[in-house]
């Protein structure tokens, strides 16, 4: 049987791993390797890489970084943060990255995710969404949640599964630092909307958080930093208490 | 000498990695004369079956492959090039293996993205290795079951999670990938 995915997330700046509550309030949260690899050990299903100030200032993802990354670690991993053509994913691919997460500039240019999938396959490229309930509906958010866009969650997920993302990753900033829980609410819209699979990102603080995310959403895997990166969860504990709720896990 | 074929897909760097830390010397190649003398041959992949049949054409790469006589091995799309035939933009491919690749059918999420296990395994790859045993895939298409089925998922169907003929392995998901089993399994080919 197919497992759900435990993912956590790295946000990198200046080659560190940091942490912010509602895309703000930097906290350093280490080295990224080091952190990787303690997550191997400790059974995570996969790691997502996001350079979160990429965009913002106009950099390439940390291809060195990545190199580093890949040789350290045998489960997959995706990264994202500044990706604005097939080249850029091309470089990162090379560099051992799995999957190639794309953001803001697919938004700009939506046939960004045609061309990479068109070269790499869709299985290699996931969709990060990044989505705030405003106004009365669940609005898109680019530029790492600055900028707010006309687009709907659900909708740009659509689009984004048939121009050939092979995953979305859904984060709510409504959910994102606060530990309140995921949006159960968006999850279940987005990942009943899609046949790929989806990714939970934006508001764990418990075990009971991933297992309500799991039984009353169709996602596929879901995704943390914090309560990971600061040992609030660990994910065996996490694990093994999924595997009571009935949730298949690895 | 381990050579990894460098061709227009695949992700090279990170089978290359794996092998590595099992204390083997590599080589990323499309050298005609080291792929033949190679100890091994594995043919990572991470791509699309056209494109990547079509830069093995041009290149002549795809006559070299089939005349390899040392153990090969073909990881997920890698192993889908040694099949027949490719319902992805219907390709031929390389016809070692009798399968055909097919697109699964959208009864569940494709792709298959994940870790799952095996309803069975049989053979030398999966020495050490049971079949609740967890790797990790990521395929829109798979290879049907046939003879050369060495190990079997389900998802939405059962298909072949590893093929074997003769000198030629094959595994839909990606060992390098794939932490304490697939580690096992890359042992068990690096040591065939």
């Amino acid at each position: 049987m197919l497992k759900k995915r435990i993912i956590p997330c790295l946000d990198i700046r200046n080659g560190r791993t940091v942490k912010g509550i509602r895309f703000g309030d930097i906290r350093d949260a280490g080295d990224p390797v080091e952190l990787a690899k303690r997550y191997v050990a400790e059974g995570a299903d996969e790691l997502v890489f996001l350079d979160i100030t990429a965009t913002l200032e106009n950099r390439k993802t940390l291809t060195k970084l990545v190199t580093r990354i890949a040789t350290e670690i045998n489960i997959p991993f995706t990264v994202g943060g500044g990706i604005n053509t097939a080249e850029d994913a091309k470089i990162l691919i090379d560099a051992g990255a799995d999957k190639i997460s794309v953001n803001s500039a697919a938004i700009m240019r939506p046939e960004l995710i045609s061309e990479i999938a068109l070269l790499f396959g869709s299985q290699c490229v996931v969709l990060a969404l990044d989505t705030k309930f405003t106004e009365n509906d669940w609005k898109v958010f680019r530029s790492g949640g600055s900028i707010a866009t006309d687009r709907n969650a659900t909708e740009w997920a659509q689009q984004g599964a048939s121009l050939g993302a092979g995953e979305i990753l859904l984060t709510s900033m409504n959910g994102d630092g606060t530990k309140n829980g995921f949006s159960l609410d968006i999850c279940r819209e987005v990942s009943e909307a899609v046949s790929i699979p989806v990714i939970a990102s934006g508001g764990a603080g418990t075990k009971e958080h991933f297992s309500e995310v799991f039984s009353q959403t169709k996602v596929s895997a879901a995704l943390a930093a914090s309560v990971f990166h600061f040992g609030e969860i660990p994910i065996p504990e996490l694990k093994l208490y999924l595997k009571t709720k009935n949730i298949p896990v690895r | 000498m381990i050579a990894i074929l460098k061709y227009n897909a695949g992700n090279a760097v990170s089978v290359e990695n794996a092998v590595q830390r099992l204390g083997y010397q590599t080589v990323i190649t499309d050298d005609f004369a080291l792929l033949k003398t190679a100890a091994k041959v594995i043919i990572p992949g991470v791509g699309a079956a056209a494109p990547a049949m079509n830069y093995l054409k041009e290149k002549g790469l795809d006559d070299i492959i089939k005349s390899l006589t040392q153990p090969v091995l073909g990881i997920c799309l890698g192993m889908q090039l040694l099949c027949d035939w490719s319902e992805e933009s219907d390709t031929q491919t390389l016809g070692i293996f009798k399968n055909k690749v097919l697109k699964f059918p959208p009864k569940d999420l494709v792709p298959h993205t994940g870790w799952n296990n095996f309803i069975s395994v049989k053979g030398s790859l999966f020495e050490n290795v049971q079949p609740q045993d967890n790797c990790y895939f990521v395929h829109s298409y798979y290879a049907e079951l046939s003879e050369e089925t060495t190990a079997v998922t389900d998802y939405i169907l059962p298909f072949s999670a590893a093929l074997q003929k003769d000198n030629f392995y094959g595994t839909q998901f990606h060992p390098e990938k794939s932490a304490g089993p697939g580690l096992q399994i890359l042992k068990n080919f690096l040591q065939l």
